[in-house]
């Protein structure tokens, strides 16, 4: 298999979760799954811009979306209050 | 071609088998720390196989790619330690077939669990 | 079988077919631990293919970006497991 080729449909797949996470983290009731949601998104974005031959930035999501905007997220969460209903 | 660039490569192999099955873990296990099992021991392993091999293909980025693996070889587990742990004293449910929890005596004697 | 490239690019698609399992469990939880431990998985299987670009694009910097969210994504499942915990 032709190299570019395979890398496209690798972009393609990362893309499709890129939604998925993304949608995940708008439409959940539980709180803390939306945060773990909008980790995994923060994740796949940075794997794009490593695809898209931009590291600077890659690294920058990566730092920010995977370490910072979790913790961020939780203490948001944590002066707020989860949702009722906890499916564990 | 070289010889070190076969032997990284089929390390990487071996290593990416540990990350599939590892993964196949996480689908097919029947509750949450039977999945934490598979789902950390086998893939960091596949994690460490697979950026060594790379380091053996590429011995110039040897360094980093060690560096990476002593980060994700000493954070890993406490992070999975600490996530189990949470896990049963918030009430995640064992599965049907456990024979034997021994945390459970201890919460029960700190009077979190009846 | 004796093509180095081809190895890898074996390699490749088996950790992509983990990433895939990874999301699959992602999706179905139930609840936020399942997914915490999905979200685990899927960075463990991220370094290596970020290593691997790095292989094909022959540029080290790659590496960083693999290395900081080495060292930042423990950071997000450790929040998440305190704040379950006792509250952050």
């Amino acid at each position: 298999m032709n190299v570019l080729s395979f890398l496209n449909l690798v972009d393609l797949l990362v893309c499709a979760v890129v939604l998925i996470a993304a949608g995940g983290a708008a439409l959940h009731r539980n709180l803390l799954s939306a945060v773990v949601f909008a980790g995994v998104a923060s994740l796949a974005v940075s794997f794009l811009f490593l695809r898209l031959a931009a590291p600077d930035v890659a690294m920058t999501e990566a730092a920010i979306g995977a370490g910072l905007s979790t913790v961020i997220f939780l203490i948001a969460v944590r002066r707020t209050q989860e949702t009722e209903e906890e499916d564990r | 071609m070289g010889n070190h660039e076969m032997i990284g490569a089929v390390v990487t192999l071996v290593g990416s088998v540990f990350l599939f099955l590892g993964a196949l873990g996480i689908v097919r296990m029947p509750d949450l720390y039977n999945r934490m099992q598979a789902g950390t021991k086998a893939t960091t392993l596949g994690n460490l196989m697979a950026l060594l091999g790379i380091g053996i293909i590429h011995p110039a980025w040897l360094i980093k790619l060690v560096l990476i693996a002593l980060f994700v070889l000493i954070t890993n587990p406490l992070s999975s330690h600490a996530l189990a742990r949470s896990a049963r004293r918030s009430g995640v449910p064992l599965a049907d077939v456990t024979v034997r929890d021994e945390y459970e005596e201890v919460l029960v004697e700190k009077g979190i669990e009846p | 079988m004796n093509n180095p490239v081809l190895i890898l690019e074996l390699a490749l698609v088996l950790a992509g077919a983990a990433a895939l399992l990874a999301v699959w469990r992602l999706l179905k939880g139930p609840g936020p631990f399942n997914r915490a431990v999905a979200m685990d998985v899927l960075g463990l299987v991220t370094m290596p293919m970020m290593a691997a670009l790095a292989l094909y694009s022959g540029r080290g910097i790659y590496l960083d970006v693999a290395l900081v969210y080495a060292v930042l994504s423990f950071l997000g499942v450790t929040a998440l497991a305190r704040y379950a915990d006792r509250g952050l």
